[in-house]
């Protein structure tokens, strides 16, 4: 049976998606059950990550990509994540700010995330948030990281299309040949192209561009300068080639097989963690290994064989 | 995964105020009280200010007004919230609202109202003491 939240989710019912969402988000057993019963209805979505240093314009970016979304005739979904605090544990979500106008058109739908402590670059339950928005009906769902540096490369994991963005004056050359983020992008952006040093962006980029992770597919450099929406149409028009070619070329199936493999095992993972803990606790074992390693009677190795092995042990 | 149980609220500024500092600086202080808080920004109608409520599940909004308008303005933020079905969202509003004006905007749904005078603390105190996350089991 189907819940009624469910069943007005699949009706396109707003309030319905917005509370699913935080159920989902705030990991209660109803948002499992919804997700249980809507994940067929999913997998429809073209997914798109955006990704770039704090400051790069992604918001204003995500607010141009929508509206020529629109214009193209398309729903939008948006996921935007920002920093969760690791001292107070509060968030200030402000991507908004830069989306104003979107909210006055009711076939676009945003919803801000806090990381809530995951290192990534998104929050822990980002990816079950665009299963609920997929199953909604949006057409396209963009995912804002927060303010990315060199290692928050999850996005990859969780988008079709990953979209990195770069702007003038953050370093030099080497900046391009070092491993992580620039490596997970289908399509590269320079914004703020209008900037000073734009250009030699570009060209380090072409320069240094990692090879295409993908067989036939090069990745582009587009310039845009995002507050006056330059270059988005043909951002747009990127994005678009490239999911055309994962369709066309079975890339599609394959990346969404590898990421059904990655959200399985870590589904599992946080599970078996769980319940691993709840047990320790329990029984105290946990406690009572933590001090053992503090006091470097046993390495921290030998302490999680014990508590897998016998937890409480 | 564990639950969690996040209190999220909307700030925002109705009407045509220039600037915004005291929102932010509101903002800013919840957030460091543990809040997960979505800030719009200037310039809202209270149109807008209801679908952020509604999109981002709002449990909290708060209002931000210098213009004097807020007779005008806060019982519309809360006409619009109702035709979205969010008549269960807690509202407070701050700015330059005079004593006497208060029981009209209590009449509509606003449970604190700091004027004037009001410190950050004083508002933290008051969500701290009336916030509550929606959970599960609340209605929709």
């Amino acid at each position: 049976m189907t819940s009624e939240l469910s069943q007005r989710l699949l009706q396109g019912d707003k309030r319905a998606l917005s509370r699913l969402l935080s159920l989902v988000e705030n990991g209660y057993p109803e948002g499992r059950q919804a997700l249980r019963e809507i994940f067929s209805h999913s997998g429809r979505a073209h997914i798109i990550g955006i990704t770039g240093p704090t400051g790069s314009g992604k918001s204003t970016l995500v607010s141009g990509l929508a509206r020529e979304f629109r214009k193209r005739g398309h729903t939008v979904g948006i996921v935007a994540v920002d920093p969760t605090s690791p001292f107070t544990h509060g968030a200030l979500l402000g991507d908004r700010i830069r989306m104003q106008d979107l909210t006055a058109d009711p076939e676009v739908f945003i919803r801000s995330m806090a990381t809530r402590g995951a290192l990534g670059g998104l929050a822990p339950a980002s990816n079950d948030v665009v299963t609920v928005m997929d199953a909604a009906g949006k057409d396209v769902i963009m995912v804002e990281t927060v303010g990315a540096g060199q290692d928050e490369v999850e996005i990859a994991d969780t988008a079709d299309t990953t979209v990195v963005i770069n702007v003038p004056g953050t370093g030099d050359d080497i900046q391009a040949i070092k491993a992580g983020i620039l490596e997970i992008a289908d399509i590269l952006v320079v914004n703020k192209a209008d900037r000073p040093g734009a250009g030699i962006i570009a060209k380090q980029l072409h320069i240094f561009m990692a090879p295409s992770r993908n067989e036939g597919w090069e990745i582009p450099i587009i310039e845009t300068v995002a507050h006056r929406d330059g270059g988005v149409p043909d951002l747009t028009d990127a994005i678009e080639k490239h999911h055309r070619y994962l369709s066309q070329s079975g890339r599609l199936d394959e990346v969404r097989r590898q990421r059904a493999r990655r959200q399985l095992l870590a589904v599992a993972q946080g599970q078996l963690l769980t319940r691993l803990l709840a047990s320790a606790e329990a029984t105290g074992g946990l406690e009572a290994l933590v001090e053992a390693v503090a006091r470097r009677e046993i390495d921290p190795h030998t302490a999680a064989e014990r508590l897998i092995g016998e937890p409480g042990g | 995964m564990a639950q969690e149980q996040k209190v999220k609220i909307v700030i925002a500024k109705p009407g045509l105020d220039g600037h915004d500092r005291g929102a932010k600086v509101i903002a800013r202080a919840l957030r460091d009280a543990g809040y997960e808080v979505v800030y719009t920004g200037i310039r809202q109608t209270p149109e807008m200010i209801a679908e952020t409520a509604l999109q981002e599940d709002a449990d909290l909004v708060g209002l931000s007004i210098l213009s004097g308008a807020h007779l005008e303005l806060f019982p519309r933020v809360v006409q619009e919230l109702k035709k979205r079905g969010m008549d269960d969202v807690l509202l407070f509003g701050g700015g330059i609202i005079p004593r006497e004006d208060i029981p009209r905007l209590e009449e509509v749904g606003f449970k604190g109202i700091f004027g004037p005078g009001a410190s950050t603390h004083d508002i933290v105190e008051w969500v701290q003491k009336n916030a509550s996350a929606r959970g599960a089991a609340s209605r929709s």
